[in-house]
C-alpha cells in the first residue's frame, strides 16, 4: 500500500510558507489603522474613493493569499473574476438608473 | 493498476473522483461557486446602501458618526485576526501538524466569539441610544426619515454578517471534531481548506462593512 498508492498520494498540495501570511497580516492591519485615520480628515468625494481603494487591496490580499487563490487552478481564477464581473454589472446597470434620475430631461 | 487503485485508495476517496488532488479541486470549485452567490447575495445589500447613500449623503453622515468607531476598529482587527490564525490552520493540516492545527481552530473559534461579542455590546448601545428603527427609534429631526434608513441597512447587513460568523463557528465546531479525532490528515484536509475559505469570505464582507458603515460621518460631523 504504502509504494503504490494511485488512489490516494496526490501531489503535494502547494504549501504557502507562513513569512507569507504574516506579511499579509501586517500589510491588513496597516490598511485598516489608515483607513481609519484618513476618515478624520476632509476630503471631499476622495474620503469615499480612499476608503473604497484600501477596502479593495486587503481584499484582494486576502483572496490571493489566506485563499490561496494565487496558486489555485485557472478555473478557480476564472470563477473568482466571474464573481467580480457580475457584481459589476449588479452595480454598474442598477447605478446607472439610480443616479440619473434626478436629471432633467431636454424640452 | 486499476483493481488495485479500488482496493487501496484512500479512506476518504469518494467513488467517483479518480484521486484526491482532483476531489480536492472539485470541492474547492464547488465552494468558490457558493461564495459568488454570497457575493452577490451581499452585492444586492451594498448596492441598496450606495443608492441611498448617494440620495440622503447627509443623513447617512450624521447616522454614520452615531456608530461606536473604536468598537468597529477592534472588531475589524479580530476578523483580520482570525483570518490569519484561520490560514495558518490550514498550513498546520497541510503539513500534519495536528497540535497546532487544533490550536489554531480554537484560537480562530475564540476570535470569533470575541467579535460577536463586541458587537453584541454595540447593539445594546443601540438600543440603549434609540437607534434601533422599528422598536425604540429617535433621531435629530433634521434627518429623522433618512437616518432610519441607514440604522435599517445597518441593522440588516451587520445582523447577516454576524449569522454568517454564527455559521462558520458551527462550522469550526466542526472541524475542530475531525481534527482531534484525526479525520484531517496531510493527504486530506480539503475541509479545513474549503471552511477557510468560507472565514476568509466572512471577513472580506466586514473589510467593506466597516468603512461603509462607521467611517462616512467622521470628518463632518464632529
Amino acid at each position: 500500500m504504502s509504494e503504490a498508492n494511485p488512489g490516494g498520494a496526490a501531489h503535494p498540495a502547494h504549501v504557502v510558507p507562513t513569512r507569507i501570511y504574516y506579511v499579509i497580516f501586517g500589510i491588513l492591519m496597516l490598511c485598516t489603522y489608515l483607513t481609519v485615520q484618513i476618515a478624520f480628515f476632509d476630503l471631499g468625494i476622495l474620503n469615499t474613493v480612499a476608503a473604497l481603494t484600501i477596502a479593495v487591496l486587503k481584499a484582494a490580499l486576502v483572496v490571493l493569499f489566506f485563499m490561496h487563490v494565487k496558486y489555485s487552478t485557472r478555473l478557480t481564477w476564472a470563477v473568482v473574476i466571474g464573481s467580480i464581473f457580475w457584481l459589476a454589472i449588479l452595480l454598474a446597470l442598477t447605478l446607472t438608473d439610480y443616479t440619473t434620475r434626478a436629471w432633467q430631461t431636454f424640452g | 493498476m486499476l483493481p488495485d487503485a479500488v482496493e487501496h485508495h484512500h479512506p476518504a476517496l469518494a467513488h467517483q473522483f479518480d484521486s484526491l488532488e482532483q476531489q480536492k479541486e472539485a470541492a474547492t470549485l464547488g465552494m468558490w461557486i457558493f461564495l459568488v452567490t454570497e457575493v452577490l447575495f451581499f452585492g444586492g445589500l451594498f448596492l441598496t446602501y450606495t443608492t441611498y447613500r448617494h440620495l440622503y449623503p447627509d443623513a447617512f453622515a450624521a447616522a454614520s458618526h452615531e456608530l461606536i468607531v473604536w468598537a468597529g476598529t477592534i472588531n475589524t482587527a479580530v476578523l483580520i485576526t482570525s483570518s490569519l490564525t484561520m490560514a495558518l490552520a490550514v498550513h498546520a493540516a497541510q503539513t500534519g501538524n495536528r497540535r497546532l492545527l487544533v490550536l489554531f481552530l480554537i484560537v480562530t473559534m475564540i476570535l470569533g466569539t470575541v467579535f460577536l461579542g463586541i458587537k453584541a455590546f454595540e447593539y445594546y448601545s443601540e438600543w440603549e441610544e434609540r437607534h434601533v428603527p422599528g422598536l425604540n427609534y429617535a433621531f435629530d429631526p433634521r434627518y429623522y426619515r433618512h437616518a432610519q434608513i441607514f440604522f435599517s441597512l445597518y441593522f440588516l447587513m451587520t445582523g447577516l454578517h454576524a449569522l454568517h460568523m454564527i455559521i462558520g463557528l458551527g462550522i469550526m465546531a466542526v472541524m475542530l471534531r475531525w481534527s482531534i479525532r484525526g479525520t484531517i490528515t496531510p493527504e486530506y484536509f480539503t475541509p479545513i481548506e474549503i471552511s477557510g475559505l468560507y472565514w476568509h469570505f466572512v471577513d472580506i464582507v466586514w473589510i467593506f462593512l466597516f468603512p461603509l458603515l462607521y467611517l462616512i460621518g467622521r470628518h463632518a460631523h464632529v
